[in-house]
Order: C-alpha cells, then sequence, then structure tokens
C-alpha cells in the first residue's frame, strides 16, 4: 500500500464549493427574476437571454484566449455576472445594450484584472455604470410593467422588434422611474413629499408593480431571496442590514430636517435597486471586505453613498455607483479592519499577563 | 458551571458512531515490536541496552537525555533484535533509530519501582520523578513530556487543572472509551497531577457529544469536591489547549505565553491514567488506546495497543483493508499527519489511526480564492488565511508574519470550509516551518559572528603579546647594549 | 517658442547646479549602506571571497565592486538578500545551489596536526596536538577552509542532516525535493 504524503491536513472537507455557492444565489435570485420576467413580458425575456448568452461566450472566449480550461464556465459565476447585469438593465432595452454591458463587465471587469476573484470592482456594476454613463437615454427609459399575456402586453413578434428592432417608438409606453420622477419634480419646484404621493403606493413598489429595472420592481421577492441566502449561510446579515441601515438612517434623519428637500427613509428602502444592491449586489464575495466588522464599514458606506447620490447628484439611483467606489476601498478596509487575534490586544501585541504591569 | 463563549471554529461530520460503543479491546502481543528513540517532542532518549540482551517487560530500555525528554521501555519481555534505523510515523519519513524487541511469549515483568505510598501527600517532587520515569507524555498527540509540565507549578500560581476530555476530533473515541471505562483511574490520576501541580480545583471538560463518558466521570468524581465535570460545547477545534481554557475559565492566554501565566494547566485524560498506573502500581507507559477507523477499515474498533506496534500489523487486527485507501492519517484527520507507509510503528502520541477513502476526504481540485471570508470567520485564533496564503504563495513569509502566521494553531477549520479547497494549512505549515528553520539559522549565525569575534580579538591579543615580547626583548637588548657601551666607553675614558 | 526654450533650461541648469551643490556639501561621511550589507553577511571572516573579512567585502559591494555572489558559506540565500538590497539582479546560473553544509573529521584519518583548528575563524574545531579533531556543528558555517587545508583529506563538508524537529512540509504545489520519498 501506498499512500500520499504530498498534504499535510485536514483530511476531511466540508461539502463546499464555488460552483455550490454561485448556484445557490442564482437560485435565490430565480424568485424575484421570474416575476420580473412576467412582469415586463417577452421583450424581458428576450433582453435576459441575451445579456445571459453574451456573458457566457464572452467568458468562454476570455478563458480560451488566456489558454485557461472552459471548466471554469461551469462555477457559476459569469451565470451569476450576467443574470445580476440583465437585472440592472431597463427590461425593454434593445439587444445590444446587453451585449456591451456583458463585454465590460465580464471582459474589461473581470478578466483583465485576472479572472474570478481578482477583480476589484464588481463586474456586473461595472457593466451597469458603463452602459449608463455611455448610454443614457437607453438606460434610463422605463416602461410600465406589461405582463405576460396581458392585455396590451406585445407578443413575440412584437418583442422581437423592440429588442432586436431598430429603436422601436417606446415614448407611447415609457414611464418614470419613482427616484426619477422625484428628482424630476424636484427640480420643477414640486416638493418631494407631494411627488412621493404621485409615485406608485407603498404596496405597489413593494410588490414591484412600478416601472424600474428589472432588480428594482421586486423588492419582496428579493428581500425574501436574500433571507434564503442568510438562512443557507451564504451571506451574513452585516453588509445588508449595514447598507439598509445607513440609507435608512440618512433617509429618515434629513427627511426630519426638510420634509420637502429630502424623501423618507422608508421611500428610499423600497425604491430603486436598494433590496437587490444590499442583498446580492454589495455582497459580492471577490469585492467586499473579508472581515465582518469590515464589512459593517463597508455597508454602512454604500448606503451613505446611495443615499449622497440619489439625492444630490445628477442620477436618480445611486446604488450601483456607490458599490463601485466602496469596492475600491475594500482593500484598504481589509488591511485596517481585521479581527483581533487569539492572545493579542488589537494593536498586534500579546495580551498582557494580570499582575504583570 | 458558567461557560464562556469561544471564537470562530466548525462543525466537521464528527463519524463517532462507528466506534463510540466499541469497547477497548487489547491487541494480542506482536512478535516483534519497533520501539523509536524519540516518541516525544525534546532530546531522543539514550539506549541502555545492546542489541542481543534480553529484556523484561517494563525494563527501561532507553533513557531521557536532558530536561525536555522521555525514557522508552519494554512493553513485553524478550530480546534486542537490533538497534537500527526505520522510518519515523512521519509524514517526512526520515529514519529514526528504534530498538527492536523480539518478543519470548513470556511477557515477564521486570522489578517495577514500588507504588508511592498516599501520593496525595507524597511530596510534588517524587511524583514529578515518578511520571519522568514511566516515560508519559502528552497522550492526546502533542506528546510533550508529562513530568516537564507537571513542574509548571513551580514557578507559575495554577488555580484550576483542565483535563482534556473534549476529544474535538472527528472519527476519534479512545479518550471517550477510556473515561467510560476507566474513570475512576482517570479521575484518581488527575487529583494526583493536580496535587503535583499545587492547583486547588480540577475541571474535567468534555464534549457534550459523549454523554455516558460524562455520567461516568462525574460519578467517578462525585466523591471530590474539588473536581468538577462539565460538558462543553460540540465546536472544533474545543480540545485546543488554548481555547479549551477560555472556554472553562473566560481566560484568554497571551500570545507566545502558557495556559500556566493564566493559572491553569491542560491535560489529557489518557496521560492522566498513565500517571495513576505509573504512580500506584509504578508501571510505565507501555501500551495506548488507539482509535482505529476510517471507510478503508474493515472493522473499526478501539484497541489497546504495545507501543511499538506496527500499524500494518494494528490494521490487520481490525480486519485489513476493505478498500483502497487515498490517505493514511496518524491522528484526527483535522490535525493529523499522513503516514508514508503502514510500516511504522504506533507510539506515544499515537491517538488514532485513520484509513480514509475519497468519500471521506472529498478532497477536489484548488479553485481560485472568492474572497468568500469563511476562513476569517471560523478561524477559532482571530486570523485572516486568506491574506496570509496571498503573502506566502508570494513567497513574502515576513509579511505573512507580521499578520499572524506564527499565532496559528494549524486546527484546520480554514481548509476545512474553503469552497475553493485551497490548502490553507499546508501553507501555513510550510511559513512556519520555513521562518522556524530561518530563525534558528539567524541565532545560529549571531552565535557564530560572536565567536569569530572572540577568535579575531584572541588572535590580536596574542599578535599583541607577540609583539610586545618582542618589543620588550628587543629594549632589553638595547639596554644591555648600551650598558656595555656605556662601560666601553667608561673603559675607554 | 524660445522663451519656452531658454526657461526650460534655465529650470535646468538651475536645479542642476543645486544638485551638485547638495551633493557635495550634504554627502554622508559614512555610506549606511556598507552597515546594512554587513549586517547580512555570515561575519565569520572567512575570506574567501577574496577579501580580507566581512566588512572589506561589506564596502567593496556597497562600492559596486564586487559581485554578490561572492560569499562562499552566505550561500544562495545571502546572495539573494545582497541582491534584493543592492536593487541588483543576482547572475545565480553559475551557482549550484547547494544546501548549508557542515565540516566532518573522520576519526581514522585525522592525525590530530592542529592545522584545521588555527585555520578555524570560528573556534568550531577542538582538539589538541597529535589527538582526534572535533567539529562542533552548531559553529561550524560551511566556510570549508578546513576542508582546504587537512592534509589528510579527513575533513569532509556534509549537509546538515534534517531530523523530525528540523523538517518541515514545502510549500504547496512545490516540485518535491530530491531527497522525497519512494
Amino acid at each position: 500500500m501506498t499512500a500520499h504524503i504530498d498534504k499535510s491536513g485536514p483530511f476531511t472537507h466540508a461539502a463546499s464549493s464555488v460552483r455550490k455557492t454561485m448556484w445557490t444565489v442564482a437560485l435565490a435570485l430565480a424568485p424575484a427574476t421570474l416575476f420580473d420576467l412576467w412582469l415586463f413580458g417577452w421583450p424581458a425575456i428576450l433582453l435576459f437571454a441575451v445579456t445571459l448568452g453574451a456573458s457566457l461566450a464572452i467568458e468562454a472566449g476570455c478563458l480560451a484566449a488566456q489558454g485557461k480550461s472552459l471548466d471554469a464556465l461551469n462555477d457559476g459565476s459569469v451565470v451569476l455576472t450576467g443574470w445580476l447585469l440583465a437585472m440592472s438593465l431597463p427590461p425593454w432595452a434593445p439587444w445590444w445594450i446587453g451585449v456591451i454591458g456583458a463585454v465590460f463587465a465580464v471582459c474589461l471587469a473581470k478578466h483583465l484584472f485576472g479572472g474570478l476573484g481578482q477583480n476589484v470592482f464588481n463586474p456586473a456594476m461595472v457593466g451597469r455604470v458603463a452602459l449608463l454613463v455611455s448610454f443614457p437615454v437607453q438606460m434610463t427609459t422605463w416602461i410600465a410593467p406589461h405582463p405576460l399575456f396581458a392585455a396590451g402586453a406585445p407578443d413575440l413578434a412584437a418583442s422581437i422588434g423592440i429588442v432586436f428592432g431598430h429603436a422601436a417608438n417606446l415614448d407611447s409606453v415609457s414611464a418614470a422611474s419613482a427616484l426619477g420622477y422625484v428628482k424630476t419634480e424636484l427640480t420643477r419646484g414640486t416638493p418631494v413629499f407631494q411627488a412621493v404621493q404621485h409615485v406608485s403606493g407603498l404596496k405597489d413598489m413593494l410588490l414591484g408593480l412600478r416601472p424600474g429595472s428589472m432588480g428594482e420592481t421586486s423588492a419582496v421577492l428579493v428581500l425574501a431571496g436574500g433571507l434564503f441566502l442568510m438562512a443557507r449561510r451564504i451571506i451574513s446579515w452585516h453588509i445588508p442590514v449595514a447598507v439598509l441601515g445607513a440609507l435608512f438612517a440618512m433617509g429618515t434623519l434629513f427627511n426630519g430636517i426638510d420634509p420637502a428637500r429630502y424623501a423618507n427613509g422608508v421611500f428610499h428602502l423600497v425604491s430603486g435597486a436598494s433590496f437587490l444592491g444590499a442583498f446580492f449586489i454589495a455582497t459580492d464575495y471577490v469585492t467586499s471586505p473579508v472581515s465582518k466588522r469590515g464589512q459593517l464599514v463597508y455597508g454602512a458606506g454604500i448606503g451613505v453613498l446611495t443615499w449622497v447620490i440619489r439625492t444630490f447628484a445628477g442620477y436618480p439611483e445611486g446604488m450601483a455607483f456607490a458599490v463601485l467606489l466602496m469596492n475600491a476601498l475594500t482593500p484598504i478596509i481589509d488591511h485596517h479592519i481585521r479581527p483581533r487575534t487569539f492572545g493579542r490586544t488589537r494593536k498586534g501585541e500579546p495580551l498582557p499577563i494580570k499582575g504583570e504591569s | 458551571m458558567k461557560l464562556f463563549p469561544v471564537r470562530g471554529g466548525v462543525h466537521p461530520d464528527y463519524r463517532k458512531e462507528r466506534t463510540a460503543e466499541c469497547a477497548i479491546e487489547a491487541m494480542p502481543m506482536p512478535a516483534r515490536l519497533c520501539i523509536p528513540l524519540q516518541q516525544h517532542i525534546g532530546a531522543p532518549a539514550e539506549p541502555l541496552v545492546a542489541e542481543g540482551e534480553r529484556v523484561r517487560k517494563g525494563q527501561t530500555l532507553a533513557h531521557s537525555q536532558g530536561a525536555l525528554s522521555a525514557p522508552v521501555h519494554a512493553p513485553t519481555s524478550g530480546r534486542i533484535a537490533a538497534i537500527t534505523e526505520i522510518t519515523a510515523p512521519h509524514p517526512s519519513a526520515l529514519p529514526l533509530l528504534t530498538i527492536v524487541l523480539e518478543s519470548d511469549g513470556l511477557d515477564e515483568w521486570a522489578d517495577l519501582p514500588p507504588p508511592i505510598p498516599d501520593p496525595l501527600s507524597a511530596p510534588p517532587e517524587a511524583i514529578r520523578a515518578r511520571v519522568a520515569e514511566a516515560g508519559i507524555v502528552g497522550m492526546g498527540g502533542a506528546t510533550f513530556p508529562s513530568a516537564v509540565k507537571l513542574g509548571l507549578g513551580t514557578n507559575h500560581k495554577l488555580d484550576v487543572l483542565v483535563l482534556n476530555g473534549a476529544e474535538c476530533e472527528p472519527y476519534l473515541t479512545c479518550d471517550d472509551r477510556v473515561m467510560r471505562e476507566h474513570a475512576d483511574e482517570v479521575i484518581d490520576g488527575a487529583r494526583i497531577m493536580a496535587h503535583a501541580l499545587g492547583a486547588p480545583r480540577i475541571v474535567v471538560a468534555i464534549e457534550s457529544n459523549k454523554p455516558q463518558a460524562l455520567e461516568a466521570m462525574a460519578r467517578a468524581a462525585s466523591a471530590f469536591a474539588d473536581t468538577d465535570v462539565v460538558g462543553v460545547p460540540v465546536q472544533y477545534p474545543m480540545g485546543s489547549e488554548r481555547h479549551l481554557t477560555q472556554a472553562v475559565t473566560g481566560r484568554e492566554t497571551p500570545a507566545r505565553k502558557l495556559t500556566a501565566d493564566v493559572g491553569v494547566v491542560v491535560h489529557n485524560v489518557g496521560t492522566a491514567r498513565a500517571v495513576h498506573h505509573a504512580v500506584r502500581f509504578g508501571r510505565p507507559l507501555l501500551s495506548r488506546v488507539v482509535t482505529v477507523s476510517g471507510g478503508a477499515i474493515a472493522h473499526a474498533k478501539n484497541v489497546d495497543v504495545p507501543l511499538g506496534t506496527m500499524v500494518s500489523e494494528l490494521m490487520a487486527f481490525c480486519g485489513g483493508l476493505a478498500a483502497p485507501v487515498q490517505r493514511l492519517v496518524n491522528g484526527g484527520p483535522m490535525m493529523g499527519q499522513p503516514l508514508p507507509t503502514p510500516e511504522v510503528p504506533v507510539i506515544k502520541g499515537t491517538c488514532g489511526i485513520l484509513a480514509l477513502v475519497p468519500s471521506e476526504t472529498n478532497e477536489h481540485r484548488t479553485e481560485p480564492c472568492i474572497r468568500c471570508g469563511s476562513c476569517v470567520t471560523y478561524c477559532p485564533c482571530g486570523l485572516v488565511p486568506v491574506e496570509m496564503a496571498a503573502f506566502i504563495r508570494k513567497d513574502d513569509l515576513d509579511a505573512a508574519a507580521r499578520i499572524g502566521v506564527m499565532d496559528c494553531v494549524s486546527c484546520g477549520s480554514c481548509s476545512y470550509v474553503c469552497p475553493s479547497h485551497i490548502p490553507l494549512v499546508h501553507y501555513f505549515n510550510y511559513a512556519k516551518g520555513s521562518l522556524n528553520a530561518q530563525d534558528r539559522d539567524r541565532r545560529k549565525q549571531s552565535r557564530i559572528k560572536e565567536q569569530a569575534q572572540v577568535h579575531t580579538e584572541r588572535i590580536e591579543k596574542q599578535a599583541q603579546a607577540k609583539r610586545e615580547a618582542a618589543a620588550a626583548a628587543a629594549a632589553a637588548r638595547k639596554a644591555q647594549q648600551q650598558t656595555e657601551t656605556n662601560a666601553d666607553d667608561r673603559a675607554s675614558a | 517658442m524660445l522663451i519656452a526654450v531658454g526657461s526650460l533650461a534655465a529650470i535646468g541648469v538651475t536645479l542642476g547646479t543645486l544638485l551638485g551643490v547638495a551633493a557635495r556639501y550634504l554627502a554622508v561621511e559614512e555610506n549606511p549602506l556598507e552597515a546594512e550589507l554587513l549586517a547580512l553577511l555570515p561575519g565569520s571572516q572567512c575570506g574567501q571571497c577574496g577579501f580580507v573579512g566581512c566588512a572589506q567585502y561589506a564596502k567593496a559591494l556597497a562600492q559596486g565592486e564586487a559581485a554578490v555572489t561572492q560569499c562562499a558559506p552566505g550561500g544562495k540565500a545571502v546572495t539573494e538578500k545582497l541582491a534584493r538590497k543592492l536593487g541588483v539582479t543576482a547572475d545565480l546560473s553559475g551557482h549550484e545551489d547547494k544546501a548549508p553544509e557542515v565540516a566532518f573529521i573522520d576519526e581514522a584519518f585525522c592525525i590530530g596536526c592542529l592545522r584545521c583548528t588555527q585555520e578555524c575563524s570560528t573556534d568550531a574545531i577542538v582538539g589538541a596536538s597529535k589527538q582526534m579533531h572535533t567539529v562542533i556543528p552548531d559553529l561550524c558555517h560551511g566556510c570549508a577552509k578546513c576542508f582546504k587545508i587537512c592534509p589528510t583529506e579527513a575533513i569532509s563538508m556534509r549537509p546538515i542532516p534534517v531530523t523530525l524537529g528540523t523538517w518541515h512540509w514545502d510549500k504547496p504545489g512545490a516540485p518535491a525535493p530530491a531527497t522525497a520519498l519512494h
């Protein structure tokens, strides 16, 4: 009998794997996604398929160009990237938006940084932000929900026209997202508390029956998916609670100071991509800090920055920008915030022995 | 009793059920025993016997050499067949000087030292001397000479002896069985040790997944007011000395210090039983209980094995192999060491022999790190394994040391949970070994530098002395010449 | 155009002059690099680098007059450290990568001539005239001077044996060492 001695222990291993982790996240996203695909009908389904397909094809191309094994396609990470990117696009956007977004996300943000685990910025958010600054019109043309098979919803043929056709005239169906509406109204001098009353009711916002990108319009299902991930211990509570807590705290605080200028905390929580961002985007392993305390700082940073961008900047939704900004700080957070080592003070000195000095 | 929380840790699949109900079986005496001279941390023992000599059971074969060492004894009577080098039961597979004893089948006892009468009032030195003489080392696997550890009471103020019955490693049930079957011996040994240490209190800590052991030990300890038996949470690595100390007393041992510095000494339950035998009956450490398990073993058992028995023979006693072995492990699957071959002896620190099959080891190809942070969350030492491994991969061992790689206890929690199957502990073992080697080199280097300095100065002094002697001689000669000249002058004048 | 060229030239001349003056007046008397290099060297003054002792070699290194590969007892480890300190790439091609060694005296051939004890710069060899000499491995740094001078070839250089106490795991994925087991 010969035994291997090429490896030190341990000689047992938990049933965890990268693949399992990624597919569990995908599973958690599935209910919200299916709901959204139903809500926005065939064009959304086509765009989702195009974005996902493009991401997979680009990943395969990048792997092949680097001479790496195509097995990595299997780990689910690129599916998740494409999926989250598709969730952050306007559901009736033309096909090339999805493809260009996938190029930015997979090729630039992921593979140019060294592939899985090496990227500094969240690939899906790089894709979204690059699209947003390059194609602001297409990226902010929202439509009201047109559920599948409902009256007025485009059928498959019409949908192919919308997604693959030449600049379908969407003006007839376009509508503003809640955050966009409030921002526009504010510039026209309407106080926020009045504008908020004109957007969909809180219940509709939670359920997602309102205009917006796919991921923005199903807060309840996204929340359920997030809680599922926590139950499965894929993510911990630290980042989501910090993001939403900071966002809510900022909203509530400033709303208390000047309700005419600032939307309240609850509005911030249920509008935009707050839940998707807090549970699925900010918690991306690769681009978030590894220590729990670091994650709290990172999450709170995202919450505050999101609020700041939503409130003061030119874009109605700031989650993507906030995530990217905090991604850049992740190495610094990791460097400065570490767990306390057993038997040492926070500064790394051995603990003093009682009785001695 | 109040317990205290311990950071991190994992809950591996325990797989103890296969041997937990197997009563300890005595292994028949093998025809040949290979007794290595180094079965402990410290200097190897020095042989007292010669080839061909006849020895009796319990006779000292090699005595300890230096302050940190332990003697070895003959587990049975017979003839010394050879004193030679055999493969060490160690992943290095280095040769190890070993006494080969051929049993004569008589199992005839040598004259043993007399029992210590009333050990609980005997001087602590007498107990320590007996424990040293009996060759007892830490039986949990650490193999630190127990007599040295029992001497910690002389320069530390101790208040608790924690008896470690946690047995947090999966598969292993040898301590569990010892506690169930020999609770009185363990408690008596513990009381003797507490007396030697000067510790007024004993806490027996057992993971609460061993209810029968808890019950048996509580019954055995019920007569003694100063002895508590507590069930500690099932949380790997609860059996680590520092973590057990924290769980039981709430005291956190400072880095680079001993638990004795916070008033606690931890001994294994098997060690306590060995102390009982040595003190009460004068019997040295001749055998130990080993859990033989793993998917490839036909009949998993707890076996009382004479030290020096070949692992291959022990496995044959357990029905041999029922499946191809992927990993042969000495100890538990988390912190145990792989064995290069089954042709190595069972030694004092062998608490388990595991023949594992692929479905148990669950080994996979290493994938890129996705920075999930599981290793950080589960590290019981509060380290950042992901970052340490990154530094070590880039050969920056000093940076890894700065963020605490030397504080790693190699418990394996990080490797166990890593979804990318990165051999984190292997990286840390490499780094720790390499940094220790560098440190040894540095110490040697500075000693050599000092020596070279001394040498240069001595040479310089010798040269100086020579020069002075020469100068003195020259001066003397000159003076003489001077006097002669003067004399000549006077004479001529 | 002319103004641009002129002003740039003027700036260049001024800064250059300033640097030149600074170099002259602010020059550090003793080269701190020398001390740092000396700390990296074994310090046993064996002289095999061709200089009288380690200090002289360090000085030559600091002035760029010696190669980093000249320290025999230091071996590859010291060469790499020196190269890193000096920011040069060491040419290790001609440098055989051997493990650290210590001298060993074969009793059968030693005639007790004392030459090795005199040669040894760290007093690592003990012995009296006409009696067997012994090397103290802890003090021997493997400079091999005794090996070269021994008239009866009783001295051999042996690699420091790996023991259970000094063995450690290799870096994961590293090729198995030559001493690996079957």
